[in-house]
């Protein structure tokens, strides 16, 4: 990866336990569910089995229930068995849902496990019925399934496949930064206000809110990541120009501050100015992170494996609320991309990469951490035992970036905890 | 290909982790893809199961593809038998490893595996979960049951109840009430099954006299393989409302031998004077739409038009294996039967029947809260909600008393009724804000829920205000449809359009509005 700022090194070249075996995780298609309120202009088609739409449902389900810009176009044995061209019927359903749609201006045709096995080809169906269908509406296509994404390498594969989409930036334009990664819509603004405050002038974020209104790439565009499970569009943006600026992920007021400092840096803004612009939002994230502090200093914390926002995440409740991190698994570990990280984590913590879940819960029974975040099969049977635990999923779908988000993160942690000494039965 | 935005019934291999998750000393070793485990929140998460599903997935990637996934599938299975001791396993593929054709059955035979390992084969792309759950259970038992056990005929009956199983709409609650039942009239239990029963229990289910099938989709195709090999008939009311509670009771004393009484006279059986006191005059004639699986959409039938005296004005399952039977039910009310897995359907068929209750599932639920209209969940697909706390059963004589509330509640009262026409001219009523107690369902207030609504899939269902009122009700019309309770408004605002459009009337005025009040008179 060709960094802006030369990678740090890690202090020493850490351990890592690789573990393969049953995985306690979602699979890619999970993404549908923030991509989809993200993005309002775009529909998500999933071409899989029922399994695939009784996933979308049971994830999602229990969250939304307005009619939704996702289905599934379920296959069925007649297509398998050849009795009926998966192309054509796959055709058939596309345009049925876009008559039925025609406000939809980006369809995404998603793949899945079933599809990717039986061959079926997205890509060239996607060609097809886009070229019938622009410019009313573009037809993109990517892979969610379990045997190719975890959970959320699913936006990782959605971006990627919108990036060939982004125009080209104009020659001799003055360079750009591109906010890359789903953020609430919220946040985006409150980062937007901060980047006009610092002077920066061309800011674009991907996706963007609008699937059809993308912002530019070219030679020179700056990327500043804002999750760390971007592996793929990263490379997909260097191959159109782009280059990535190493930075921390911006979670908590120093992680925050440190993602800002980093953009400022390759833009050659004076830094007392950056400093000045961010205090009052860092000094408030302070203030709002000191309140749980009491509660999670010196506890001790295990991540199970599921979002790769694990290791950001572990870094900033050691190095702002104290916390212990014990066990920190991550489903993939870039250890180029969070090299600002993990050298932040205490030496100390076990990290781990994969899963072979049974061999990771016996673990978590020896180390009896304070707090275990988890994913929702697991949690119930943990608490179970006595272990407090934490839903990874909530760091996912609610808004946990930026200076005025630390207080909350810091509380999603804190509230588990405080609820095993409030209750008393 | 079929679209679905959301589906009643899972795949397959869900109904086979019903069955392995109801019982116990059971592991099911799934060839399955990362990402299968989603199904494990629907026990830990809506359930609220202490314990996870006693499920291994393989969790193969598309790099094992065409090398060693057989591999994997067997190196499962043995860390699986070590480390979990089951008495027994079960052992299929999920829809992608259906694909892939590793064949667990062949693998696990050929793996000598310390304990009995039975191979499901459940068609994911053909078949559902209610199928699968019920080919499971089938499976289970004819491959565990030892043949030279036979019915015990002993003094005191011997009776095994079947069909309850891990994530169904009350099964907790419904064993509890049956065992009640069984105890009053001096039965003995041999075992129920799947929920609670271990493959060693399952070993002795030919010793009972005779079989209780409870749940038709879990249970019956179990119950005739035993009727089959062991000669033990069963009884297959389902004892959901008070008729069918009694008719129930009275087949298993005459099975059993015994005097029905000691469990007919259950006097905590409130739902009959209930019905009968006189506040419940007001739910005569109610227009109810049911629709779940078969089994409760059935019974729910029964009780609705014989035991509550309400209208069914629809009536549907989601579950094709039971077609037959709700038919002909559907064609005893005289009503259409909806058999489908659509859930735009069953919108449109809720929209076009305007009910004033919904009987459903949590997708009719959601369709009756956008409808506007009151609701009561009466069958699987489940929601955490439909896993109370309290004992909160559908069958039994305790099962009526609950049911009487559940579909009452969301009504507005006999008095309050009343109440809201004689108080709705005054200033302080605030007609828009809709009945005290219907906090979730008041249909002027509701919100979207989390989500701004986008447009729906399918056409608009009903406008609530047509596009053209101005041009087709006169001034006064309108008003006076205003003084009309907003509960029955839309449908006198419904009825009154179709009198007119019937008369071939362009206007509606006053007297077309009265003219149609008298014309659907009941």
């Amino acid at each position: 990866m060709s960094g802006v700022l030369p990678a740090q090194t890690p202090k020493e070249a850490r351990p890592i336990l690789r573990e393969r075996g049953q995985r306690e995780v979602f699979c890619g298609l999970t993404g549908i569910v923030w991509l989809h309120r993200k993005m309002q202009d775009a529909f998500f088609l999933v071409v899989g089995s029922r399994t695939c739409a009784h996933l979308l449902q049971s994830a999602a389900g229990v969250m939304i229930f307005a009619e939704p810009r996702f289905a599934t176009a379920i296959i069925e044995e007649r297509d398998l068995a050849g009795m009926a061209d998966c192309h054509e019927e796959l055709e058939r359903v596309v345009e049925r849902l876009l008559a039925r749609r025609p406000e939809i201006r980006t369809l995404f045709l998603v793949g899945s496990c079933p599809s990717e096995v039986i061959k079926l080809d997205l890509a060239k169906a996607a060609q097809q019925l886009g070229q019938r269908h622009l410019p009313q509406t573009r037809v993109l296509s990517y892979s969610g399934s379990g045997i190719e994404t975890t959970f959320t390498q699913g936006e990782d594969a959605c971006l990627t496949a919108l990036v060939p989409e982004m125009p080209e930036l104009e020659a001799q334009s003055a360079s750009r930064l591109l906010v890359v990664g789903a953020l609430p819509d919220i946040v985006e603004d409150q980062f937007q206000r901060l980047f006009d405050e610092l002077g920066f002038e061309n800011v674009g974020f991907l996706p963007a809110r609008a699937a059809r209104d993308l912002p530019p790439i070219g030679a020179g565009t700056k990327i500043l990541l804002a999750q760390p499970f971007l592996t793929e569009t990263a490379r997909a943006l260097e191959g159109r120009g782009g280059e990535v600026i190493h930075a921390p992920f911006p979670f908590g007021a120093e992680g925050t501050a440190a993602w800002l400092h980093a953009a400022a840096r390759v833009f050659g803004i004076d830094e007392m100015h950056v400093n000045r612009v961010i205090a009052p939002g860092r000094e408030r994230a302070k203030r709002a992170i000191a309140h749980q502090r009491e509660k999670l200093e010196g506890k001790r914390i295990t991540f199970l494996p599921d979002s790769q926002l694990e290791i950001p995440l572990a870094r900033f409740l050691a190095t702002e609320l104290g916390m212990i991190p014990v066990e920190v698994g991550t489903p993939y570990l870039n250890k180029q991309q969070l090299a600002c990280e993990l050298e932040q984590l205490p030496d100390t913590v076990r990290l781990s990469e994969g899963q072979h879940v049974d061999a990771q819960l016996d673990r978590v029974r020896e180390d009896r951490p304070d707090l275990t975040v988890c994913g929702l099969g697991l949690a119930n049977p943990l608490e179970s035992e006595g272990l407090s635990t934490k839903w990874s999923i909530e760091l996912v779908f609610s808004p946990i970036h930026g200076f005025d988000q630390a207080g909350d993160l810091a509380e999603l942690f804190a509230r588990p905890l405080r609820r095993r000494d409030v209750v008393r039965v | 290909m079929q679209l679905a935005v959301w589906t009643y019934e899972g795949p397959p291999h869900v109904g086979a982790m019903r069955v392995a998750t109801g019982m116990k000393h059971l592991h099911y070793v799934l060839h399955a893809p990362q990402g299968d485990t989603y199904a494990d929140l629907l026990f830990t998460m809506i359930e609220r199961r202490g314990q996870r599903p006693p499920v291994t997935y393989t969790t193969f990637e598309a790099r094992d593809l065409g090398k060693d996934t057989a591999d994997l599938f067997q190196q499962a299975a043995r860390e699986a038998a070590e480390r979990f001791k089951p008495q027994a396993m079960i052992v299929g593929a999920s829809c992608t490893a259906e694909l892939i054709q590793d064949d667990p059955a062949g693998l696990a035979e050929a793996m000598d595996l310390p304990c009995p390992a039975i191979p499901l084969e459940l068609p994911s792309y053909s078949r559902k979960e209610n199928w699968g759950a019920s080919e499971t259970f089938y499976q289970i038992v004819r491959n565990l049951a030892d043949k030279s056990v036979t019915p015990r005929k002993g003094e005191v009956a011997l009776v095994n109840i079947l069909g309850p199983a891990g994530l169904g709409f009350r099964h907790r609650d419904d064993v509890i009430e049956i065992r009640k039942i069984c105890d009053a009239l001096g039965i003995e239990v041999n075992l129920v099954a799947p929920l609670g029963a271990s493959p060693q229990d399952i070993t002795q289910i030919g010793a009972a006299d005779f079989n209780i099938v409870l749940y038709p989709e879990i249970g019956e195709e179990a119950a005739r393989w035993l009727e089959k090999t062991f000669d033990q008939p069963a009884i297959r009311i389902v004892p959901i409302g008070v008729g069918a509670t009694r008719e129930f009771i009275r087949s298993v004393a005459a099975l059993a031998g015994v005097d029905p009484a000691p469990a007919l006279d259950d006097d905590g059986s409130r739902m009959p004077w209930w019905s009968r006191s006189v506040d419940s005059t007001y739910l005569t004639g109610k227009r109810v739409f049911i629709f779940g699986d078969a089994t409760h959409a059935i019974a729910a039938a029964r009780i609705a038009s014989e035991e509550l005296g309400f209208e069914v004005c629809g009536l549907g399952c989601y579950n094709r294996e039971f077609a037959r039977e709700l038919r002909e039910t559907a064609k005893k009310l005289d009503v259409p039967a909806l058999i489908t897995d659509d859930h735009l359907a069953v919108e449109e068929a809720i929209a076009e029947a305007s009910p004033e209750l919904v009987l459903g599932t949590q997708m009719e639920r959601h369709i009756a809260k956008r409808l506007g209209l009151p609701c009561a969940v009466i069958s699987s697909p489940v929601h955490v909600q439909d896993f109370p706390a309290r004992h909160s059963p559908q069958m039994g004589f305790e099962g009526a008393n609950v049911i009487f509330d559940s579909w009452v509640h969301p009504l507005v009262m006999g008095l309050e009724e009343h109440l809201l026409v004689m108080f709705r001219e005054d200033f302080e009523f605030a007609d828009d804000a809709g009945a005290s107690h219907l906090a979730a369902h008041s249909p002027r207030t509701a919100q979207p829920e989390a989500a701004p609504t986008p447009a729906p899939l399918s056409e608009p269902l009903s406008a609530p205000e047509p596009a053209n009122e101005g041009e087709l009700w006169t001034a006064d019309a309108q008003k006076e449809l205003k003084k009309i309770p907003f509960f029955v408004r839309g449908k006198a605002r419904k009825n009154t359009e179709k009198f007119a459009a019937e008369q071939g009337l362009t206007q509606i005025d006053l007297e077309t509005l009265y003219d149609a009040k008298a014309h659907y008179a009941r």
